[in-house]
């Protein structure tokens, strides 16, 4: 490593980057030290990924300056970012699982003479890298399909080191790791510290970032809204700066009162998740479900709502349309015939139709509400879409318009109507707030109390934290595919949330 | 849209319409009568189909000009010629005018409705085809077997009519035998799982083959009766209709599909489909069922089709329209059709069934050889869906 430690290894002062109309940096600044764990810290859509694209020359900035050990540095593209010395570590792995170890990590920096591989020094190189693991699993002839996540991210973080990595860059590295790992990780991060290798660590579990990281910057909406020392800086002012409000009015409660039971799951299992589920929803309760990404919580709705098979276990359907129902799984028509419906964490790919129009995608669950006997009237279509309009007050130029135009708050807004055009009683929300901004994200906090006030039972998703405990009457905490404890919100902590998903005891 | 669009179509409509009615006076009056009301329709297209209308035009106008052009030197060369042959035997002489002489005194036959009939006839087997198309490629398919089912259906109904049927029966035999094909392939699609290039590859085969079968690898000579006098005719009887029955119907089968896309359930749910067939299976839409009923659909429209086919040829030839699914799809993508699904039009399938039977039969008068024009619709084909992404890239930018 060499430079002094008064330098900088990053400077980043006034960086832009536009896509069309939506700016997504205006303006960053970032500095990190040598030797020195960086927090970046922001909520979906605040400009974090598209920052760290920047950095590892997977885009282009408009405008802004970079400084690396204080030189300037404009990277070309990623394999020019890597041969600076700059690592990124995506939330996806980007492993080769028929691939070993070796091959994993020596992939495009491999050792050659006119084309042969030199084996001999690669071997060395991937066995100094693999040291600094502390890991005994992971031997360089191993296939990394064989290996756990958490192994498999600790090769990634072997590959960063093979490439004599100054700056790594973490995009949530922990979201699917067990507990053990994550500690592994935590450590190993520290020591690769020590080293002076600066790490830039993105998450909003605020609570990794303070057994991680030295110092913080927050971003909202593509700026800088504030950065300092971890320690000295308490948790709630750093999710003001994230939210760029204060926290009541984030999450804005409507009184609701808790009636009888609208869907039971009895020891309910997929495939292959989740696990011997057992759970009962009431009428006019928000249920909030959290867990690690691949704890099965995605899986849980998309059982309950026919889009994946049951294996074993039952449903009961208490909900106001038809009578009381129980069955081993049924295909979403039916669902919706129940009353049930259900909000897709796919926005894009399968929650909504983005090339039809607005007034398409609100009515399509339901085209008999606005036509009869297979043919529609556009006109009472159209009424029925303007009415959602107005009531959920969506940006668009009008109910023909197509659904690609929207933003993403907006078009979440349009999968929302759909719902209540369809008059579900039984709302499963699978991260209704993903990828949306915070005003959007308030309005629909809003609504699902109004929801719940009107006597709906809402199921709620989430990997944020935060909103979980801001919104819901009571948590459900997953992992590994099983339900491990169910409380009333005000019984459960950010840490204690994450102590029960990562498998400790709860 | 911009301005350009808005007046242009308009413009080239009218100067296209005074100059039929110029070279054709037997149909000059009508078209003073049809002028407005068509007028009102083009005004009422938006965005792709008026600028696939106004490209018609112009490839119209463009093949008009330089068959005028192409025509008028020929002349001017011929009557050159002559002359000098006349001034070599010695004998008087008149002085030759120019060029553009030639050219101005030129009468157009490219635009006479001579041509139109005999286009609008070519277009009809392709045109209800690709109404079927339209709805396979709207829900993110693909048919590969039009060409098969066409030379099946065709043969199918010569082969009822040789066996002593009625016109009728022979004909709805012919459709519905169209009809089981594609449910044959929905049935591939939604019960074995096979994706519909490979099924309907599949159908390719076995229909072609079937068609040779039952025609003995032959050609079946039947009594075509009034299918052949009147269906698909140069002059229609009674001569009021101005176009033969086949194009009527073509266009009546556009106007059911075009409904049925817009105004019904079925057609809503056809677009989601395409759009996503996952947001679809989220909506409750039972997406097996509806493939079943739009492949059959299809099937059914090939199988008119092919009919029209028989019409056309008055035989069953079980060899017959050999690739006319890569014009059908051309149809369709010209028009807008999106192969991923979720796009296409029943107007834009027409246009796009009518702007390469223009090319051909303009090529064909002008005198580019086959060859030249295999590649010209090639590029034409290109370029139109390189056209359609370009727009998608600019509308995706400035979300």
């Amino acid at each position: 490593m060499i430079a002094s430690a008064n330098v900088p290894r990053l400077e980043m002062s006034g960086v832009r980057k536009r896509f069309g109309a939506t700016v997504a940096l205006d303006g960053v600044d970032l500095l990190v030290r040598p030797g020195e764990v960086h927090a970046l810290i922001g909520e979906n859509g605040a400009g974090k990924s598209t920052l760290m694209k920047v950095l590892s020359g997977a885009l282009p900035a408009d405008d802004g300056q970079m400084l690396l050990d204080g030189r300037p540095y404009r990277p070309a593209g990623p394999l020019d970012a890597r041969r600076h010395g700059i690592a990124m570590i995506y939330q996806e792995l980007n492993l080769a699982p028929h691939l070993t170890v070796e091959e994993n990590v020596m992939l495009g920096i491999e050792d050659t003479v006119l084309g042969f591989l030199r084996r001999a020094p690669m071997r060395q190189r991937v066995t100094a890298a693999l040291a600094q693991l502390h890991h005994p699993d992971i031997r360089p002839d191993v296939r990394v399909r064989d290996l756990s996540l958490g192994a498999q991210q600790l090769v990634e973080v072997a590959r960063a080191l093979a490439a004599d990595a100054r700056i790594i860059l973490m995009d949530e590295p922990t979201s699917s790791l067990t507990r053990a790992d994550v500690t592994h990780l935590f450590d190993l991060i520290r020591r690769l510290r020590d080293r002076g290798v600066s790490v830039v660590y993105i998450s909003h579990f605020l609570e990794e970032v303070q057994r991680v990281a030295d110092r913080f910057t927050v971003l909202r909406d593509g700026r800088v809204t504030g950065s300092g020392s971890v320690a000295d800086t308490p948790t709630s002012r750093i999710i003001e700066m994230m939210v760029g409000r204060r926290l009541e009015e984030m999450f804005p409660r409507v009184p609701h009162a808790i009636g009888g039971p609208a869907l039971c799951l009895e020891k309910l299992s997929g495939e292959p998740i989740p696990t011997d589920v057992s759970l009962t929803l009431h009428h006019g309760e928000i249920l909030g479900v959290a867990g690690l990404i691949g704890a099965g919580r995605t899986e849980l709705v998309r059982t309950v709502f026919g889009l994946a098979p049951v294996r074993s276990g039952r449903i009961r359907v208490l909900a106001v349309r038809g009578p009381e129902t129980i069955d081993a799984g049924a295909a979403p028509a039916r669902r919706l015939a129940q009353g049930i419906g259900m909000l897709s964490e796919d926005r894009k790919a399968e929650g909504l139709a983005l090339p039809m129009s607005v007034a398409d995608n609100i009515t399509l669950s339901r085209l008999g509400a606005v036509g009869f006997a297979g043919l529609l009237s556009l006109r009472r279509q159209r009424e029925a879409a303007r009415r959602w309009i107005d009531r959920l007050d969506i940006r668009t130029q009008g109910p023909e318009q197509a659904l690609w135009h929207l933003s993403g708050g907006n078009q979440q807004k349009v999968a929302f109507a759909r719902l209540l055009h369809h008059d579900a009683d039984v709302l499963l929300l699978d991260e209704p707030t993903r990828g949306i901004d915070v005003g959007a994200k308030v309005q629909i906090f809003r609504l699902i109390g109004e929801l719940a006030a009107a006597g709906k039972a809402v199921l709620f998703v989430s990997s944020y934290l935060p909103e979980l405990l801001g919104v819901c009457d009571r948590i459900a905490v997953m992992s590994r595919g099983r339900l491990v404890a169910v409380r009333p919100a005000a019984g459960w902590s950010e840490e204690s949330i994450m102590a029960a998903a990562t498998g400790g005891s709860s | 849209m911009t301005t350009l669009e808005r007046t242009a179509a308009p413009i080239l409509f009218t100067m296209i319409y005074w100059l039929i009615a110029w070279n054709d006076s037997a149909i000059g009056w009508l078209a003073a009568v049809l002028y407005l009301p068509l007028l009102g329709l083009v005004m009422l297209l938006r965005g792709r189909e008026r600028r696939l209308l106004v490209a018609l035009f112009l490839i119209i106008l463009a093949l008009a000009g330089v068959y005028q052009l192409k025509a008028g030197i020929e002349a001017h060369t011929v009557a050159t010629e002559r002359a000098v042959r006349l001034a070599r035997a010695g004998e008087p002489v008149e002085p030759v005018p120019g060029r553009s002489h030639f050219i101005r005194e030129q009468e157009n036959n490219f635009l006479k409705t001579r041509t139109f009939r005999s286009t609008s006839n070519q277009t009809v087997a392709v045109g209800i085809a690709a109404m079927g198309m339209t709805l396979v490629i709207i829900s993110g398919g693909i048919d590969l077997s039009v060409g098969s089912v066409m030379a099946l259906t065709c043969v199918m109904t010569a082969w009822c009519l040789k066996a002593g049927a009625a016109p009728v029966p022979a004909v709805l035999a012919g459709i519905a035998l169209g009809g089981l094909c594609g449910l044959f392939n929905a049935a591939m699609i939604t019960r074995l799982r096979v994706v519909p290039f490979i099924a309907t590859l599949g159908m390719w085969g076995i229909a072609r083959g079937l068609a040779k079968g039952i025609a003995s690898e032959q050609k079946i000579d039947a009594p075509a009766g009034w299918l052949g006098e009147h269906v698909v005719v140069f002059q229609p009887k009674p001569a009021w209709l101005l176009v033969s029955p086949g194009v009527w119907t073509t266009l009546v089968l556009a106007a059911i599909v075009w409904a049925i896309l817009r105004y019904t359930a079925l057609g809503r749910y056809i677009f989601a489909i395409g759009s996503s067939e996952a947001t679809a299976r989220l909506c409750g839409i039972r997406v097996e069922r509806i493939k079943l009923y739009l492949y059959t659909i299809a099937g059914l429209c090939t199988g008119l089709a092919g009919v029209m086919q028989f019409c056309r040829l008055t035989v069953g030839d079980p060899t017959t329209a050999i690739g006319a699914e890569l014009d059908v799809i051309a149809a369709v993508v010209i028009g807008g059709g999106s192969l991923s699904g979720g796009e296409g039009s029943v107007f834009g399938s027409i246009i796009g069934a009518l702007i390469m039977a223009f090319l051909r039969v303009g090529c064909d008068q002008v005198g580019v050889p086959t060859w030249v024009q295999e590649m010209i619709i090639g590029g034409v084909i290109v370029l139109a869906v390189a056209l359609d992404q370009w727009r998608h890239r600019r509308m995706a930018g400035t979300r």
